[in-house]
């Protein structure tokens, strides 16, 4: 019962939309894409928060706009590129891959693959030196056959 | 190798040097990828009928300012004045185009404070304002002689903004 209910909850229970009821399109097909264009442009003004997600006027002019493409027969690729030929890359919640983001998309491997080196060279230079350079000292030595007298 | 025990001395300070850098960009300024590219095609109507209107093809000839304002906006108050003056000047023409406003109200405001627009275009749907990338007003475009776009400014043009962005551009197309 309890299963029940909670499955019938998250099924009723929409996320929370700044899209209004007046904006959505009739057919449900171009009204799902639209949310998932929706769901990728940053809004401008609010600058973290999609255009879906934002209450601002630009934010609902934009979703508007999007849905009057795709209505026009744009594709989602058309669509998106033509709020970013207004509003720049920058409107991308999820950054292209191209030079200029190649720092953004590729950093984090080149700092990991740095750190791992130098990790591997510290402890492999450890480790030679522990192993064929270092001898007991004599105060060691006599520690060693102390314990070894008693035990 | 002696000196390497420094080596995280010179990362941090690498790294200081670029969040310094940073922190001197203002975050709520978005880039615009219409700089240096052809003002959009627009054509719109005037604040009253009878009055020119504002279209793309005015923009040619001379280098003009193109200001979006709204009655509505209360930043645009504070820049209003600059306008007025660089009108007065007449080194540049500045023209208006009136962001998601009532015409009777933009009518009013300009009437109060002077109007320093030689032509005006009443974007009432905000239409116009998207294709050129508007994401607030006020904002500010320097457009250059062949309708090319070469400056934008977000938000309120102060005087320090004009001498230090605008002017040395200016001087640049006027040779």
């Amino acid at each position: 019962m309890k299963r029940v209910l909670i499955a019938l909850f998250l099924a009723t229970t929409a996320p929370v939309f700044a899209v209004e009821p007046d904006e959505i399109l009739n057919d449900p097909i171009l009204e799902a894409r639209a949310r998932d264009i929706g769901k990728e442009l940053r809004c401008p003004v609010c600058q973290n928060q999609s255009i879906d997600d934002s209450d601002a006027n630009l934010a609902r002019d934009l979703r508007l706009l999007i849905r009057e493409r795709l209505k026009a027969g744009d594709s989602d690729k058309a669509a998106i590129s033509f709020i970013v030929e207004r509003y720049g890359n920058y409107v991308l919640l999820r950054p292209p891959l191209k030079p200029a983001t190649y720092p953004l998309w590729l950093g984090p491997f080149i700092i990991f693959g740095v750190a791992l080196l130098i990790a591997t060279l510290y402890l492999r230079g450890r480790r030679r030196a522990d192993l064929m350079t270092r001898t007991l000292s004599p105060d060691e030595e006599r520690r060693i056959q102390d314990l070894m007298d008693h035990h | 190798m002696r000196f390497s025990f420094l080596f995280p001395l010179f990362v941090f300070a690498g790294l200081l040097a670029l969040f310094f850098t940073g922190l001197g960009h203002d975050p709520s300024i978005v880039p615009s990828p219409l700089v240096n590219r052809l003002a959009p095609e627009f054509n719109l109507p005037s604040l009253e009928a009878g009055e020119e209107g504002l279209k793309t093809a005015d923009l040619m000839g001379t280098l003009t300012l193109v200001n979006f304002f709204a009655s509505w906006c209360l930043p645009c108050k504070v820049e209003h004045p600059l306008l007025v003056k660089l009108k007065k000047e007449g080194r540049i023409r500045v023209v208006g185009i009136n962001y998601k406003d009532k015409p009777k109200e933009a009518k009013r405001w300009l009437a109060e404070r002077g109007n320093p627009y030689d032509r005006i275009g009443a974007d009432s749907s905000g239409r116009v304002a998207i294709d050129w990338g508007v994401y607030g007003v006020p904002e500010s475009y320097l457009v250059d002689q062949n309708g090319r776009i070469r400056w934008k400014h977000v938000g309120v043009l102060t005087p320090g903004d004009w001498h230090e962005d605008f002017v040395p551009l200016i001087k640049g197309f006027e040779k």
